[in-house]
């Protein structure tokens, strides 16, 4: 039991406005160490909303969720801004790079602020992620300048900077060309399969969630297929 | 916490909008020059027309009113002490204007360690002759010495020399006024009559101005053993003392205290003079009214335009906190932007004040009232520079805070889902 990285645990959140709903109704599972993981289903059936509570950044919710064993109930804001920076990763739909900033700056960012290695280590590993991404050539750019595939690989690469226990995506391929796709899921395999990297994607591909190791299939807020 | 990050943040927001920046920071930067220039020139002003009387009023003065006693004769009879004795018609008694003991008084003055120094003086009504016409005047004997020190006398003469005064007996200056009513040039002799009716002729060594006009065509200076002569009496007759303080303010506890002490009475400079307080107070408090006012509505530009860019920012704020800094990292991001605006900013002015002062300083301001002013007055005090720098770093500040705020409560789910 000791490599589960997340688990959830009855997990029910209503949305209040205008009307009460319930978008999720006892979500329980736990996803090990290493593995590759997609939450699939129709739109609105609550995916993402479960990932923003898995990811800490959405507290309004009943059940109890623990990362690395640790649960993350009555937590304060700035406590859980801590954990998403050293435990989890983030790639979103869209790309949600800062623009002021150059590829690599963005890379470095969540890494500085970890404060864990120096500005030059940080900057040392950010090139690194850069390399194993294949767009290390890009890393002076401003991140307005590169296009939208590349701008998805800074993100994983960003997401990657503080080695996470867990990387969540939010339709990471919703965006992207058939082409970009591929090269984007390929890089997850091999982080998944290489580097043992625990991964959670939310995405509404069929033909990207079944070549992930494990699905989990949700509708109406429930889920239907572990 | 991990300044330089927060640091190199806010200077990439700050330098991506770079020209709503440099807005924002020409208003604190104008607001700040305007505050600097308005209070420099102001009290500059200030100073000026406060010098123009206090500068030569000291600050407590010992003399003896001519005023009728206070210990009536039927007081002090001890028949009637317990009565309450109405007097009527009662006179000023036959008291001399002439200080008592007035050597001793100064033998002390000058050993009291908040005195800074004092000088004697004798005031005497006098008529001047010109031809059948006889005009009132008054005789100052003064020890030149003593009043240019302490009372800048020097700087009022605007022709010939004030301590011929001191070297040249019968001698006398007269206010600009008063000469050219005698059509006395600096040479010539002119004729007093006492009010005893003594008849005496002195020399005129200089003219002097003193910015009042009334002032200038009654008064005139001439040494203490001049008017000593003049009046017939012996060399330590003295009708008062002027004394000047260290410290101004003690003025009103000093005088009440020299009054039991040398049993004359004292008059001191705020009970004198206290229009003068009253008017540069009023003066001094509507520059720094206008001034903050400025400061203030500087502070309203930076706070629009921090929401504007909180706004514009709102993705790279969600994707901030996303990726793990918390809100209290955003906040001072944000305040930091708004600090720094207020810090170059007011850096700017505070330098464009001061060039700006300077200007005004260089300005020709010629007046006849005011022989020893040439250019406007300008105050250079260092505390409007200091009261200027906080005070844009203290708006700034406030100006930032409800942004920053906002901005610290955006939340990321909200932004990143609403895509």
């Amino acid at each position: 039991m000791s490599d589960i990285i997340l688990e959830a645990k009855k997990i029910n959140k209503d949305f209040h406005d205008p009307v009460t709903v319930r978008v999720l109704t006892d979500i329980s599972f736990s996803i090990n160490k290493g593995e590759f993981v997609s939450v699939t289903g129709k739109s609105g059936c609550g995916k993402s909303t479960l990932l923003y509570i898995l990811s800490t950044m959405d507290t309004d919710y009943e059940g109890e969720l623990l990362i690395d064993n640790e649960p993350m109930e009555n937590k304060k804001e700035a406590q859980l801004a801590r954990i998403r920076n050293e435990k989890i990763g983030f790639v979103f739909q869209f790309h949600y790079l800062l623009n002021e900033f150059t590829v690599l700056k963005n890379v470095m960012l969540p890494g500085l602020k970890l404060n864990k290695f120096s500005a030059k280590e940080v900057e040392y590993r950010a090139m690194e992620k850069l390399r194993m991404l294949g767009i290390e050539q890009l890393a002076l750019k401003n991140a307005n300048q590169v296009s939208g595939g590349e701008k998805q690989r800074v993100a994983i690469a960003r997401a990657l900077i503080n080695d996470p226990y867990i990387i969540m995506g939010d339709e990471p391929t919703g965006n992207l060309d058939k082409k970009n796709s591929e090269v984007v899921f390929d890089i997850f395999k091999r982080l998944a399969e290489e580097f043992n990297q625990t991964l959670l994607i939310v995405t509404h591909d069929q033909g990207f969630a079944e070549r992930t190791h494990r699905i989990i299939e949700m509708e109406d807020g429930k889920i239907i297929n572990l | 916490m991990n300044f330089k990050l927060i640091i190199s943040i806010a200077k990439s927001l700050l330098l991506a909008r770079w020209k709503q920046t440099l807005v924002a920071a020409v208003g604190v930067t104008f607001s700040i020059t305007m505050f600097i220039t308005l209070l420099s020139f102001m009290t500059g002003l200030n100073d000026l027309l406060d010098g123009l009387i206090l500068n030569r009023t000291p600050h407590i003065r010992l003399y003896n009113e001519v005023k009728p006693n206070k210990n009536q004769p039927i007081n002090l009879t001890i028949a009637y002490k317990d009565h309450y004795n109405f007097i009527q018609s009662v006179k000023s008694g036959n008291s001399r204007q002439e200080i008592y003991n007035s050597a001793s008084i100064m033998q002390t003055l000058k050993k009291d360690e908040r005195v800074l120094g004092f000088a004697p003086k004798i005031i005497a009504q006098v008529f001047f002759n010109d031809g059948t016409i006889d005009i009132t005047g008054v005789v100052n004997g003064i020890d030149v010495q003593a009043e240019s020190k302490l009372f800048h006398f020097n700087d009022y003469i605007t022709a010939g020399v004030g301590v011929d005064l001191s070297k040249l007996s019968n001698s006398i200056v007269l206010g600009k006024g008063l000469a050219n009513k005698l059509l006395a040039n600096i040479g010539d002799m002119v004729q007093v009559t006492t009010t005893k009716g003594e008849r005496f002729p002195l020399k005129v060594v200089g003219y002097f101005q003193s910015g009042i006009q009334e002032f200038d065509k009654t008064q005139s200076y001439a040494s203490i053993v001049t008017v000593q002569k003049l009046l017939g009496k012996s060399s330590n007759y003295i009708t008062d003392i002027q004394i000047k303080l260290n410290n101004i303010n003690i003025a009103p506890a000093v005088a009440k205290e020299y009054t039991q002490l040398f049993s004359s009475d004292a008059e001191d400079i705020q009970t004198a003079n206290s229009q003068f307080e009253t008017g540069s107070f009023i003066r001094t408090l509507i520059s720094y009214a206008v001034g903050i006012t400025l400061l203030i509505v500087a502070g309203f530009g930076i706070y629009n335009i921090l929401n504007m860019m909180i706004y514009e920012k709102m993705d790279s704020i969600a994707i901030l906190k996303a990726t793990g800094f918390s809100g209290r990292d955003v906040k001072r991001v944000f305040l930091l932007i708004a600090l720094s605006i207020g810090f170059f900013g007011g850096l700017v002015g505070l330098l464009f004040g001061f060039l700006l002062s300077s200007t005004i300083d260089q300005i020709p301001f010629n007046t006849a009232a005011l022989p020893t002013i040439k250019t406007y007055p300008i105050n250079y005090n260092p505390v409007f520079y200091l009261i200027g720098s906080s005070f844009s770093l203290v708006t700034t500040y406030l100006a930032g805070l409800l942004p920053s705020r906002k901005a610290s409560k955006v939340d990321p789910v909200v932004i990143i889902r609403g895509k």
